[in-house]
């Protein structure tokens, strides 16, 4: 329904389309400026941060589009209308997912597509079957690793009503922080997102089989390979969150 | 009148209590993402831009304090001007006895003044007391920022304002509020520092009225460049653009017909 209604304005749709492409492309631009001013940014050259900004953008876009609308939730249970939703005979996750579908976020799809193609095309990597097979899996498990984040940060909303800006902290924060690479930051922060938060496991970890260097933690070999464990591991306790928030959900009244 | 505006909108701000600790939160782990990627930059480039890290880690958490301050993407007073507009309402505000852009600026002046305590301090704070920062012991020099902060909201008003005034044409908002969003966090130096920008476009973004925003208070603070040319900057262009929006706003209330009794 809500890719009907986009699709009613038809010039709309594709001018927003755009301009999502060129706000979600801004981000790249800073990377550029900073690689105008060096050729290595802690280790890592353009083409390298290109590749793990491309995975992270491809999963996290996949996720949005699928989940994006999860910030609305907050606002639902504020003003009572998720009453509608519990009534109806479909999954109230299915429904607050498809609440005000927007098409227009395939452009941060798009945007990472291009940029890892861009970034396979310019890396100096010899591949293997086992490195190819790696990349669609990475970017399966990792779309997966992000909608347990915003389905987990729905479920919070349940509790703190107005606090959606948190969510962003993790989705669009957990975003921004893995399009660098992981030799940037601390190593308690590197360990926090690994270990407590695996937003690692989105690009990093995979990623620095790929492209053949150790992952600073010195996690042993498969871990590699651990993704879609990872995924399956999260998203278990994303729909755990989800359920008791669900259930601790009280009507406004009004 | 106006003052009691600015007050009405500092404490309409201040009631979202949840929503303000969600965004202290939020500027405080951007912040610490920026903080680790411009060191890393920094480590390769010493001095990039005039700046050394201890500076460039003072832009960041001052950029992460005026975010939400100077809405440098947007998501003040304009949204619900856009819907009055929009649904017609503005048809009521234009009989009020109060001059319609004077009372959302003062509106919009609360709701900054708000947002620089509720949102910016405790980011600042944290980031001042966890990472080494280049502050003045100068209290003139504090002086002189505050004031460039308070021109900054100005100039960020009237941008937006004529942002808003757009609708009147338009009627539906999107394309426009995204164009702001775009400009806003390239050109303000929300990204990277305006005066790392290299060649002929670091020289353009660096006079575009984003620059009043971001980069004047910063270069102020940090005894980059005197206080005066900076004033001057935003000055000019919250003159100019506060002209430009009266001239819109009467070219747009021509337009308006009420409908109905």
């Amino acid at each position: 329904m809500w890719i009907r209604s986009t699709m009613a304005y038809r010039t709309s749709f594709v001018l927003t389309t755009v301009g999502s492409l060129v706000v979600t492309g801004l981000d790249f631009v800073g990377i550029a400026l900073m690689f105008s001013h060096v050729d290595v940014l802690a280790g890592y050259v353009l083409a390298e941060v290109a590749f793990l900004y491309g995975l992270s953008m491809l999963s996290f876009g996949a996720a949005d589009l699928a989940l994006g609308s999860m910030d609305r939730l907050g606002r639902r249970v504020r003003d009572g209308t998720l009453d509608t939703l519990l009534v109806r005979p479909v999954p109230v996750l299915a429904q607050v997912a498809a609440d005000r579908f927007a098409l227009r976020r395939v452009a941060r799809l798009l945007q990472g597509l291009i940029v890892l193609c861009w970034a396979v095309v310019s890396l100096d990597v010899d591949w293997t079957p086992l490195k190819l097979l790696l990349m669609p899996v990475t970017v399966v498990s990792g779309a997966a690793i992000f909608c347990a984040v915003f389905v987990a940060g729905a479920a919070f909303q349940f509790v703190a009503q107005d606090a959606s800006e948190v969510q962003n902290a993790f989705t669009y924060g957990g975003q921004t922080l893995l399009q660098y690479p992981p030799t940037v930051f601390a190593q308690e922060l590197v360990r926090g997102v690994t270990f407590v938060l695996p937003l690692a496991f989105v690009n990093w970890v995979p990623a620095s089989y790929v492209l053949g260097r150790p992952y600073p933690l010195g996690l042993p070999e498969w871990a590699v390979f651990g993704s879609p464990v990872v995924a399956a591991v999260c998203c278990a306790l994303a729909g755990v969150a989800w359920r008791a928030g669900l259930r601790s959900y009280r009507s406004t009244g009004s | 009148m106006y003052l009691a505006v600015v007050a009405g909108g500092f404490r309409r701000y201040a009631t979202y209590r949840a929503a303000t600790v969600a965004g202290v939160f939020t500027n405080t782990v951007f912040g610490l993402i920026l903080v680790y990627t411009y060191l890393a930059l920094w480590n390769e480039r010493p001095d990039l831009g005039g700046y050394g890290p201890a500076q460039a880690v003072t832009y960041v958490w001052l950029g992460q304090a005026l975010y939400a301050t100077l809405a440098v993407q947007g998501g003040g007073f304009e949204i619900e001007l856009m819907e009055r507009i929009r649904t017609g309402e503005i048809a009521i505000d234009l009989y009020r006895p109060a001059d319609l852009q004077w009372w959302w600026l003062a509106h919009d002046l609360g709701r900054s003044g708000f947002q620089l305590l509720g949102r910016g301090v405790v980011p600042f704070l944290f980031g001042v007391l966890v990472f080494p920062v280049a502050l003045p012991g100068d209290p003139l020099t504090w002086f002189a920022f505050l004031l460039t902060v308070l021109l900054a909201m100005v100039v960020s008003f009237a941008i937006r304002y004529l942002v808003a005034l757009s609708t009147f044409w338009l009627l539906d908002g999107t394309g426009v509020m995204q164009m702001l969003m775009i400009l806003g966090l390239l050109c303000s130096g929300m990204v990277l520092p305006l005066n790392v920008f290299p060649g002929l476009f670091g020289e353009v973004v660096r006079v575009l009225p984003w620059a009043a925003l971001l980069q004047g208070p910063a270069d102020v603070l940090m005894g980059e460049t005197g206080a005066l040319p900076v004033f001057a900057l935003q000055g000019a262009w919250a003159v100019a653009l506060l002209a430009a929006g009266r001239l819109v706003q009467s070219a747009a209330t021509r337009r308006v017909v009420v409908q109905g009794g």
